[in-house]
């Protein structure tokens, strides 16, 4: 039995012990002068693993008294998760060294962090749940606040903490509510209590847990953090927080729901659909003041889960396959954008001000309509994959007879598109004068954006068949 | 030729990665490769297209060349062309080398500027072609793209303002659109044009939020888009973003933008809004007649205070898209067709004004009335020309903007004649605005010292202008070059219309019994 559920953990397992191998290698070794070499390493495992689990049998099995599922919906999950914390670390080792950040525990600490993310994703008990979300965010707390020297860095570190603590507690608060009203924490116990409608009690305790959880994909009301913390934090850690963790959080959100008050969509549907709208429109309103790209792309994050939570809100099928295609595309394009914005520097220093891209298309033209790919694809502008992604969660929304979100959400991507058009705008139109960006870009960088800016055209054709990979995903969550 | 379609689609758009990928240089070399490499695309594709017409058969009033493939989630790529659209391809195709001959003296980002065009070209066209809601939309929006960065690249000096208000406000209009065809999608379980035609959607009375909605769904979907159609048409109040891009736009932005993009909003409206939502067209159409009538009037009046020749034509096109929604809500057959007539050959007589303001431009860099004055005593070809266009544009018989007034105005006036008179009146007015322009232009003495050395036209402009004065005078004085094309179709139309909305009254009579 005891070999059955490890060997159902194992890609989880050996990725902790490889964390806690690189840890101790790089200790007793170089230190930081391992960085590069562990960076590669990890990011290599990721890749290893991604292939390992993406292409593993199509069952479903569950370990550990039903703590840990793993089935076609966490896999998927999984290997987005997996590809994109790889790619991000591969294009962030180049900007880490010149910033005189390349300390070896960055990659460890992604490396435990991707862990808690696959804990996530595969949880079937508020306990696995709880283990999973508290190894993911104390990593990420640790990696906000990773340039200790200076002061937005420690304090997006301390802001990020403090909050997540406080929403940690508001989770722990909804899982012993849950766990009083129905005497278990698993959560094909907790479905099953619920059988026939929820108690008070127990639809408390899931808007607590709802609560917690939309903290951690940044959704309004609860996203004061993001626009501070992504500002913060190193360029590249900004970049792994909008993407796998999006990702791991959107898909706990989506167990949970639906694997432990799978039955009660009516009622937790209202508060998602909330959520959504929220979102939708603060994200995309706040950002239009924005000059620091970093800040604008927490507020696009913003709005993009905003579009992610309207396919849950759907409570479907077809709304959780939405949801999964969304985030891949979502993931995908903040791959190619942060690429870009890490490269963004003048005279060797960073930069992170909108002002700097005037006339970008002048000096760097393949790069700048790769980004303009991206923004338009970002915007959901048709015929960029990015307007796909939308599609099928509105699809999703209207199916589900919530058709006024749809059209809530259609109205902010108007109005959200103004400040994507406005960095083509610097690009395309703006100043001569104000030119101020080198040119350089690393080719790992490089490749990120252009890659990402290519699945953005090319993705039209067919999305390269992630329709049918997460609708196989999908039809495991939702029974 | 199973694929011609395709084939017509995507040439521009081959020519233009061609273009992105092998054109290497700013120098005049690599500028006049550029220009080369989009006129023989444009060019080619216009060939091809003549095969469209020469095979396409009148007298079937379904989807011709029709071809279908698989694609995402249920949808296909399906395109084919019917008597309603493939004017519209022709036009498109005809009018896309002149303009492309008319932006000869461009010079800033060549290479850009012809793939934005050629781009613009395909998604135009795809348009046109699309039957399948998705793909339509697809090709509908991103023509947003390239002309945004049309607007705001080589525009004027608010070039700005008008590409962000060009953008918002036509995307507003269309991801309305957006929400309607997945209700549409949901509700018949298919994409597929051609089965959505035939698909009867409910107009049942509903209530939804306390409000009694006649017409029900029907009513619903028809208002979203209508939101899409009359922004891109566009129609009386929400027409101001026209005025702006037009002024903003570079000349041959501008030609593109009166001739092909507005005709967009028209299409929409005969391919969708009609036969897919009958009794919802036939509940509102009053309104839109008289939101018409009121913006044939009231553009007009507009259009005579202006100071900017680009403007004023721009006010007066919003007119003549008043004649062509009336006469498309007119529904009968000399309306529709009158219609149809209005579009294509707006488009030949838009695009060329455009194209009149575009030769004196060049040449003084300014659009103000006041700034010319006496040109014909140095210009007297241009002086004709304009002259010629000019007056088609009143709708002197004998140019096809004559047809296209007298037959939306014959046919909406059995239908409702106060709307009728009303939009009489737009002639005279148009004529007021048109020939008052002419005069301060082209007539009186030439007192402006700056215009003492101005030239007349070059003979590539003047062989740009040869064709679309062939055109006009053509189907002036033999219409039934396009009517024969179009006639069985409009009719399959105007009967199928007639009858869902005779059906519905019957089911409200029998239950009211």
């Amino acid at each position: 039995m005891i070999s059955a559920d490890i060997s159902t953990v194992l890609p989880e397992i050996l990725l902790a012990v490889y964390a806690m191998a690189a840890l101790l290698f790089a200790v007793y070794t170089g230190k930081d002068k391992t960085t590069p070499l562990l960076t590669w390493v990890t990011a290599g495992v990721f890749v290893v693993l991604a292939f390992w689990i993406g292409l593993g049998a199509g069952t479903t099995a569950q370990a550990f008294g039903g703590a840990f599922i793993d089935d076609g919906f966490s896999r998927f999950a999984k290997v987005v998760i997996l590809v994109s914390a790889a790619a991000v670390l591969v294009m962030s080792q180049n900007y880490m060294a010149k910033m005189n950040l390349g300390r070896f525990e960055f990659p460890v600490l992604v490396a435990l962090a991707v862990v808690g993310m696959m804990m996530m994703v595969s949880a079937g008990d508020l306990m696995s749940l709880y283990m999973g979300l508290e190894l993911q965010s104390l990593s990420l707390y640790v990696v906000a606040a990773l340039r200790r020297d200076s002061v937005k860095s420690t304090e997006a570190g301390l802001k990020y903490f403090v909050l997540g603590a406080l929403s940690s507690g508001m989770l722990l608060y909804g899982a012993s509510l849950v766990y009083g009203y129905t005497g278990t924490t698993v959560f094909a116990g907790i479905i099953e209590a619920g059988q026939d409608g929820l108690s008070l009690g127990l639809l408390v305790g899931l808007v607590f847990l709802v609560t917690g959880l939309a903290f951690k994909v940044s959704a309004v009301p609860f996203h004061m953090w993001t626009p501070d913390v992504y500002e913060g934090s190193p360029t590249p850690v900004t970049a792994f927080f909008a993407t796998a963790p999006k990702m791991a959080a959107m898909g706990l959100i989506a167990r949970v729901l639906f694997d432990a008050f799978g039955h009660a969509t009516h009622d937790w549907g209202q508060v998602i659909a909330l959520l959504s709208v929220l979102s939708m429109f603060v994200g995309a309103i706040a950002a239009i003041g924005q000059r620091n790209i970093k800040r604008l792309m927490a507020y696009s994050s913003i709005a993009h889960m905003g579009f992610a939570l309207m396919g849950l809100a759907a409570g479907t099928e077809a709304g959780v396959q939405a949801m999964l295609i969304y985030m891949t595309i979502y993931v995908t394009m903040n791959i190619g954008t942060f690429a870009f914005i890490l490269s963004m520097e003048k005279d060797g220093k960073p930069v992170v001000s909108i002002d700097a891209l005037n006339m970008y298309s002048r000096q760097e033209p393949l790069k700048a309509l790769a980004v303009l790919v991206l923004m338009f694809s970002l915007a959901g502008v048709p015929p960029m994959v990015g307007f796909f992604g939308k599609f099928y969660v509105l699809t999703a929304a209207v199916d589900a007879g919530i058709a006024w979100l749809a059209i809530a959400g259609v109205v902010a991507s108007v109005i959200g598109a103004f400040y994507y058009l406005r960095v083509v705008f610097y690009m395309y139109f703006g100043d001569e004068t104000k030119a101020g960006l080198d040119g350089t870009m690393n080719p790992v960088q490089w490749a990120m954006l252009m890659v990402s800016a290519l699945i953005m055209v090319v993705g039209v054709v067919n999305l390269f068949g992630v329709e049918a990979l997460a609708q196989a995903a999908a039809q495991t969550l939702v029974h | 030729m199973e694929n011609l379609l395709s084939l017509i689609t995507f040439i521009p758009l081959i020519a233009a990665v061609v273009l992105a990928l092998f054109l290497r240089g700013e120098d005049a070399a690599a500028q006049r490769n550029a220009k080369g490499v989009a006129l023989l695309a444009t060019g080619f594709t216009f060939v091809v297209s003549l095969f469209l017409l020469n095979g396409f058969d009148p007298s079937n009033t379904g989807f011709q060349f029709v071809e279908e493939r698989q694609w995402l989630m249920g949808l296909t790529y399906k395109m084919g062309v019917d008597g309603i659209s493939i004017l519209f391809v022709m036009l498109t195709t005809f009018l896309m080398p002149i303009t492309i001959a008319a932006c000869w003296g461009v010079e800033h980002r060549v290479k850009e500027y012809m793939i934005a065009f050629l781009l613009l070209e395909t998604l135009m066209l795809g348009v046109f072609c699309a039957l399948d809601l998705v793909l339509f939309y697809l090709f509908f929006e991103a023509g947003l793209i390239p002309m945004f960065l049309i607007i705001g690249i080589w525009g004027g000096v608010n070039r700005i303002y008008a590409s962000f208000k060009f953008f918002l406000y036509t995307f507003l209009g269309s991801v309305l659109m957006l929400v309607a065809m997945i209700a549409m999608y949901m509700d018949a379980g298919t994409t597929d044009m051609v089965a959505l035609l035939s698909h009867e959607f409910s107009s049942g009375p509903i209530n939804l939020l306390g409000w009694q909605i006649m017409g029900g769904l029907q009513t619903l979907l028809w208002l979203a888009f209508f939101a899409s159609f009359a922004v891109k048409m566009p129609m009386w109040p929400v027409h101001t973003w026209l005025p702006d891009a037009h002024v903003q736009a570079p000349t041959a932005g501008s030609v593109v933008l009166a001739a092909i993009l507005l005709k967009m909003g028209g299409y929409g409206f005969l391919r969708f809004s009609l036969p897919m939502f009958p009794v919802a067209s036939d509940l509102l159409a009053p309104l839109v007649l008289w939101m018409s009538a009121i913006a044939i009037v009231y553009t007009s009046l507009v259009a005579l205070a202006q100071s900017d020749m680009k403007k004023l034509i721009a006010y007066s096109s919003v007119a003549h898209m008043g004649y062509v929604t009336m006469g498309i809500f007119a529904v009968n057959q000399q309306a529709i067709d009158g219609a149809i007539f209005q579009m294509i050959s707006h488009g030949f007589i838009s695009g060329a004004l455009f194209l009149c303001v575009g030769v004196i431009y060049d040449r003084m860099h300014t659009r103000e009335i006041d700034a010319y004055g006496g040109l014909v005593n140095r210009m007297p070809a241009y002086a004709l020309i304009f002259m010629f266009f000019t007056m088609a544009n009143v709708g002197l018989p004998g140019t096809s903007g004559f047809v296209g007034e007298f037959l939306t105005l014959m046919g909406i006036f059995q239908t409702n004649t106060w709307v009728a008179a009303v939009a009489t009146s737009g002639v005279i007015l148009s004529a007021a605005y048109a020939l008052w322009l002419y005069r301060r232009v082209v007539f009186g003495d030439l007192i402006k010292e700056s215009l003492k050395t101005i030239t007349d036209m070059t003979t590539r402009e003047r062989a740009i202008f040869a064709p679309l004065v062939v055109m006009t005078l053509l189907l002036g004085v033999y219409p039934s070059l396009v009517t024969d094309i179009i006639g069985p179709s409009v009719e399959a139309l105007v009967s199928n219309h007639q009858m869902a909305v005779l059906d519905s009254s019957s089911v409200v009579q029998i239950a009211q019994h």
